[in-house]
C-alpha cells in the first residue's frame, strides 16, 4: 500500500547575512520559481502547499496569510506547519499518501536579518512561569546542555570546534554558503565565551534565504521530467519541553525521528548503510551529539572519529558538505530543508565543486534550536 | 482511490471556555485531551501521535508555542505536529490528524486545540494588529475590527440584508449556547432582539452582543484508523471529506461579499466525501460564526444557501435546532455562544458534529434525524476555509 | 476566575514584556511604491498576461505567475468599495469620535482593485458619517505636504468625498 514519494524539483537561493534587495514575497518567488522549472511544471499543477513558518521570526502574527501569491498557490489547499522543515517534508509526504493528492509543494524562507532583537524571540520560547522570570540571556540553555553532553560522552570542547573547522571549510565550496572560511581549532577556541562553555564561534550566525521544492508520488513523478529523489525513510521527535526534566546529554527527540525513519528505510546499521550526512549544527557540539543519537558515531566516539577525518569531505561518511548551519548560516526551520536540499543536490550529482562520488543514500537531521528539543530526520534516495 | 484509509471519530473533550482561565496553557491542554481519551475509553499510549493547534502565539505570549504545548498534549515521547491557518486552525487540526492516519502512517492520532487569549496585554485583540500588511497596512493604525466590519458592510449593502436579521443569528445562537456545558456564563443567554440590536457600536455595523468573545479553552479529538476500529469491533462516526483553501493576501483586491476559498474548500470536501447535493445530504452544519454576519456568509460559500439567500432563510427558520425542514446550523450556539477560545472554538464545532452524529448531543440534540453534518472554520486574513465532513454509517 | 481572586492576590501573575521590533525589507515592488507616495504619486504595476493594473504592488502578477514591472502611475481619486465606522482602538479601548477605514478602489487600477485606508472630513458621529459616506461615493487623496511626506502610505493623510 506505502506509495512511494519523491523529491522532483528544488529552488533556491544563496544563503547571505542580509537581504536588503528584495522582500519575503520577492525572495520566495525567485526560488519558486526555480523549483517549478526545476521539476518541470506550472504551479497550477500543484495539488497542496505546505509552508514552514512562526510568527515571532516574521514579525507577523499568523503568517500563513501571506504564503499563497508567491507560490502561485491562490486560491489552492495551503496550510503552515510551525515546525521544522523537515517535518512539514513528513506533513507532505503523508497528503501525498492520502491518495488524494499527486503534487505538492514546501516553502521555507528566512529572514533573520529583519528581526532586531532575536535573543528576546528566543527568550519568548522559554516557559513564561517557571523560567522567563529568572532573566536569563536565553543562549544558556545551549551552555548547560554542551556542559552535560561533553562530560556525558567524553568528547572535547576542541573536537566541537574542528566541527567549526570542518563546516566553515567546507562551506568555501559552496557557493550558496555564507560563512565559509579557513579557520584553525585555536581561532575557534580563543573565540569569545557566550555561555561557558559554548563559545562564539562554536555557535552558528543567522542567514537570509529561501527554499522551495516540488514532491510528487511515485506515478506522477514518473511523468515528470525531472530527476527524482526519493524519500525512503522520515521521522521526527518530541522530547519534553521542560528544561527541569531532560536528559541534557542525550539528543532523545533525534534517536526516536531516527528509529522511525530507519524503520520505514529499513535501514540496520545507518553507520554502514549511509552515505552521507546533513545533521543539525546550530551550535558545534549539537553536530557531536546528533551524530551519537542517529547511531552514525558509538557513543563517546564521534570527536574522536571526527578528528580521525571520518566525517571529513573525503572522509568515510561525509557530514555536513554544504557546511551546515555554521558555514551555511543558520535560517532557524529553514536549516531542516537545506539539509534535505543538499542531499538531493549530491544524489543528483549536482552538487558541482563539493560533489561526492558513488553516493546514493543520504540521511538529512534537523533541530529546532533553544530551547526545543523537536526535530527530525529523513533518508533520502538517488532514483 | 486505493491507497486512502478511513478515518473514525472515537472520542472528543472540551474544557469550559471562559474569560480568564486559571490553568496554564498547557493544563488546559491536557484536560481536553485527558476527557477526549476518556470519551474514547483510550489511553495516551493508545496514541500514535499527536497534532496540536493553536493561532497567533501572541495569545500565549510563547514563542514556538507549539512546542511549549507538547507535553501538556500528551506529546512527550511522540511524533508530534503543529499546523497553523489562523482562525481557521481548530478545524484544521482534525484534517492534519485525517492525513496522518489517512495515509498509513499512523493508527491512532490525537488532536488538541488550545488557545489562551487573556494573557496578552493590554488586550488580545492588539495581537491581531500584525495580521495586517506590515508595509502598507500596519501603518495607518488598525485594528482587529476593521476588517470583519469591512467585509460585513460589503456583504449587508450587495444583498441589502437589515441588521435584525444579524440580530437573529445571534440570538438563536446565543440561546442554543444555554445548552452547552462549556459556554461561559452571561455569553449565552436569553437576549431579546432589542437587546442585540442596541447593544454597543464596536466598528459600524459590527455590534458588541453579534461578536464572539475572547476566551481561554481547549478541545481534542480522538481519531483512528479502519483496522484500529475493527479490531475493537466499533461502530464509530467517520471522517468522509476535508478540504481546506487558502485565498490571495492581497484581501483589498477581492470582492469580500462572498467567501469562495469557503466554497472552494467545501467542494474539496463534498467530492471525497461523495456529496452531489449538499443542501439534501447535509443534515446538520456547524458553521464557523466569530461574527453573526459569518454564519450567513459561511453557509452560502458552503452551497447550503445561493449567494443572498442565508439571511431571507433565517426569517423561515431553516436553521434553527428544532427544524424539521431546514438545516440546523451551530446548535452548539458556536463562538458567539459558546465562546472564541480560537483553536479551540474551531475543535468544539466538529464535536458538536460528533456528538449530534453519535445522538449524545443531549439537550442540544437537533430535532431531525442526522446522518452526516459539516465541520467550517476560517481564518488568516479573511482568506481560508477549512472544512470537515462526518458521517454515521456502518 | 474572578477578577476579584485576581485583584486581591488569591491567584498569582508573572509579567513579561518583550522586544519585538523587526525593520522588514520593502523589496523592488513595495519599494519603489512608496518611492512613489514620497513624490505624492499612487504607482501601480500592470500585467502584460492578464492585463490586471493592481495595487498594492507586487513583484509578479500571482495569478498568471510571471514577473511583473511596468509601472503605471494612477489617479489620486477613486471609489468607495466598503467602508466602517470604528470606535474601537487597537487596545479595545474606546474612541469619542470615529476612524472610518475604508478600501478604495482606485481609478486607473483594475476594477475592484482597492487598498485600506481611512477616509477624513466625514462626520464626527456614527449618524453623520453613515448619511454621508456610501459604498460607490468618489473620494479623492489628501496628501501630506511634500516636505513631510517620508514613503509611508501614511504620506497620504486620507481619502475624502469628492462633492
Amino acid at each position: 500500500m506505502s506509495q512511494r514519494v519523491a523529491i522532483v524539483g528544488v529552488g533556491y537561493t544563496s544563503f547571505r547575512p542580509s537581504s536588503p534587495e528584495v522582500s519575503f514575497r520577492e525572495m520566495i518567488f525567485e526560488a519558486a520559481v526555480s523549483a517549478y522549472q526545476d521539476a518541470g511544471i506550472e504551479p497550477g499543477q500543484v495539488d497542496t502547499f505546505v509552508s514552514v513558518s512562526e510568527d515571532y521570526l516574521e514579525g507577523t502574527a499568523i503568517a500563513d496569510e501571506y504564503v499563497p501569491d508567491q507560490l502561485g498557490a491562490v486560491l489552492k489547499p495551503v496550510h503552515t506547519i510551525t515546525s521544522d522543515g523537515i517535518t512539514a517534508l513528513g506533513a507532505i509526504l503523508m497528503q501525498l499518501r492520502t491518495g488524494e493528492f499527486d503534487i505538492a509543494v514546501v516553502e521555507g524562507r528566512s529572514k533573520a536579518s529583519n528581526v532586531l532583537y532575536p535573543a528576546y524571540v528566543e527568550a519568548m520560547a522559554l516557559d513564561p512561569v517557571s523560567v522567563r522570570p529568572l532573566d536569563f540571556h536565553p543562549r544558556f540553555v545551549a551552555g548547560m546542555e554542551m556542559r552535560a553532553f561533553l562530560a556525558s560522552s567524553g568528547n572535547t570542547a576542541e573536537q566541537t570546534s574542528a566541527v567549526v573547522v570542518k563546516n566553515r571549510g567546507n562551506a568555501q565550496r559552496n557557493p550558496m554558503a555564507a560563512y565559509g572560511c579557513s579557520f584553525s581549532v585555536d581561532d575557534v577556541t580563543s573565540s569569545k565565551l557566550v555561555a561557558d562553555p559554548l563559545r562564539e564561534d562554536q555557535s552558528a550566525s543567522t542567514a537570509d534565504g529561501s527554499i522551495v521544492m516540488v514532491l510528487a508520488t511515485e506515478q506522477a513523478a514518473a511523468r515528470m521530467k525531472g530527476n527524482p529523489v526519493y524519500i525512503k525513510g522520515i521521522g521526527w521527535g518530541q522530547e519534553t519541553p521542560n528544561l527541569e526534566e531532560r536528559d541534557w546529554g542525550r539528543a532523545g527527540y533525534a534517536e526516536d525521528a531516527a528509529s522511525r525513519a530507519y524503520k520505514m528505510a529499513g535501514i540496520v546499521e545507518p553507520a554502514s548503510e549511509i552515505h552521507l550526512a546533513e545533521v543539525d549544527d546550530t551550535f558545534a557540539y549539537k553536530e557531536l551529539q546528533h551524530l551519537e543519537a542517529l547511531g552514525l558515531a558509538a557513543h563517546g566516539r564521534s570527536g574522536a572519529m571526527l578528528e580521525a577525518g571520518e566525517f571529513s569531505f573525503d572522509g568515510r561518511l561525509p557530514v555536513n558538505v554544504s557546511g551546515g548551519s555554521l558555514g551555511c548560516g543558520y535560517t532557524h526551520d529553514l536549516s531542516g530543508l537545506r539539509s534535505v536540499l543538499e542531499i538531493v543536490l549530491q544524489l543528483r550529482g549536482e552538487a558541482r565543486w563539493r560533489q561526492l562520488d558513488n553516493v546514493k543514500l543520504g540521511l538529512a537531521q534537523s533541530w529546532r534550536g533553544v530551547p526545543t528539543a523537536t526535530g527530525g530526520v529523513a533518508i533520502l534516495e538517488a532514483a | 482511490m486505493a491507497y486512502r484509509n478511513r478515518v473514525a471519530v472515537l472520542g472528543a473533550g472540551l474544557t469550559r471556555f471562559m474569560r480568564r482561565a486559571l490553568e496554564t496553557p498547557k493544563e488546559l491542554a491536557f484536560e481536553a485531551a485527558r476527557a477526549a481519551l476518556d470519551d474514547a475509553s483510550l489511553e495516551i499510549d493508545d496514541m500514535d501521535a499527536v497534532v496540536s493547534v493553536t493561532a497567533p502565539d501572541a495569545f500565549d505570549g510563547v514563542h514556538m508555542n507549539g512546542e511549549y504545548l507538547a507535553d501538556g498534549s500528551g506529546a512527550r515521547g511522540k511524533p508530534f505536529m503543529r499546523s497553523y491557518v489562523g482562525g481557521g486552525s481548530g478545524v484544521f487540526g482534525i484534517i492534519n490528524g485525517w492525513y496522518h492516519v489517512a495515509s498509513g502512517h499512523f493508527d491512532t492520532c490525537l488532536v488538541v486545540g488550545e488557545e489562551k487569549m487573556s494573557s496578552a496585554l493590554p488586550h488580545p485583540q492588539g495581537c491581531f494588529n500584525a495580521i495586517y500588511d506590515q508595509f502598507l497596512e500596519r501603518p495607518l493604525g488598525v485594528n482587529l475590527l476593521w476588517i470583519f466590519s469591512l467585509e460585513m458592510n460589503r456583504y449587508m449593502t450587495t444583498h441589502n440584508v437589515p441588521m435584525e436579521t444579524f440580530a437573529k443569528v445571534a440570538q438563536k445562537n446565543k440561546r442554543n449556547g444555554m445548552d452547552h456545558p462549556s459556554s461561559q456564563s452571561g455569553i449565552s443567554g436569553d437576549y431579546t432582539l432589542d437587546q442585540i440590536m442596541d447593544s454597543e457600536v464596536m466598528a459600524w455595523p459590527v455590534q458588541r452582543l453579534m461578536v464572539s468573545p475572547v476566551s481561554d479553552g481547549a478541545g481534542a479529538m480522538v481519531l483512528a484508523s479502519e483496522e484500529f476500529v475493527k479490531k475493537r469491533g466499533l461502530d464509530p462516526v467517520w471522517i468522509e471529506g476535508v478540504g481546506w483553501n487558502l485565498d490571495t493576501s492581497y484581501w483589498t483586491n477581492r470582492d469580500l461579499y462572498y467567501p469562495r476559498y469557503v466554497e472552494k474548500a467545501a467542494r474539496m470536501a463534498y467530492e471525497m466525501a461523495g456529496v452531489t447535493e449538499p443542501r439534501k445530504e447535509i443534515h446538520v452544519v456547524e458553521p464557523y460564526d466569530p461574527f453573526a454576519y459569518k454564519e450567513l456568509h459561511h453557509l452560502e460559500g458552503l452551497q447550503l444557501a445561493d449567494k443572498g439567500e442565508a439571511p431571507r432563510l433565517v426569517e423561515e427558520g431553516f436553521w434553527d435546532r428544532d427544524t424539521e425542514t431546514g438545516i440546523p446550523a451551530t446548535p452548539s450556539g458556536g463562538l458567539i455562544g459558546v465562546g472564541n477560545p480560537i483553536s479551540a472554538a474551531g475543535v468544539m464545532k466538529v464535536a458538536e458534529i460528533f456528538w449530534q452524529l453519535e445522538g449524545r448531543a443531549g439537550k442540544r440534540q437537533v430535532k431531525r434525524s442526522v446522518q452526516r453534518g459539516l465541520a467550517q472554520a476560517w481564518g488568516d486574513l479573511m482568506q481560508v476555509g477549512t472544512v470537515v465532513i462526518l458521517g454515521k454509517q456502518s | 476566575m474572578t477578577d476579584q481572586a485576581l485583584t486581591q492576590g488569591e491567584v498569582f501573575t508573572t509579567r513579561w514584556r518583550g522586544k519585538m521590533e523587526y525593520e522588514w525589507d520593502t523589496g523592488a515592488a513595495v519599494g519603489r511604491f512608496m518611492a512613489g507616495l514620497k513624490d505624492g504619486e499612487i504607482l501601480g504595476l500592470r500585467c502584460l498576461q492578464c492585463k490586471r493594473t493592481v495595487i498594492p504592488p507586487r513583484a509578479f502578477c500571482e495569478l498568471c505567475y510571471v514577473p511583473m514591472d511596468r509601472w503605471t502611475k494612477l489617479q489620486d481619486t477613486g471609489v468607495i468599495n466598503t467602508f466602517s465606522v470604528s470606535f474601537v482602538n487597537w487596545d479595545a479601548t474606546r474612541r469619542e469620535t470615529p476612524e472610518v477605514p475604508a478600501v478604495i478602489e482606485i481609478d486607473g487600477a483594475s476594477p475592484g482593485v482597492g487598498i485600506l485606508h481611512v477616509l477624513g472630513e466625514v462626520g464626527e458621529d456614527l449618524e453623520t458619517v453613515v448619511s454621508r459616506v456610501a459604498i460607490g461615493k468618489r473620494v479623492e487623496a489628501v496628501w501630506k505636504p511634500a516636505e513631510e511626506r517620508e514613503g509611508s502610505i501614511t504620506d497620504i493623510r486620507y481619502f475624502k468625498l469628492i462633492d
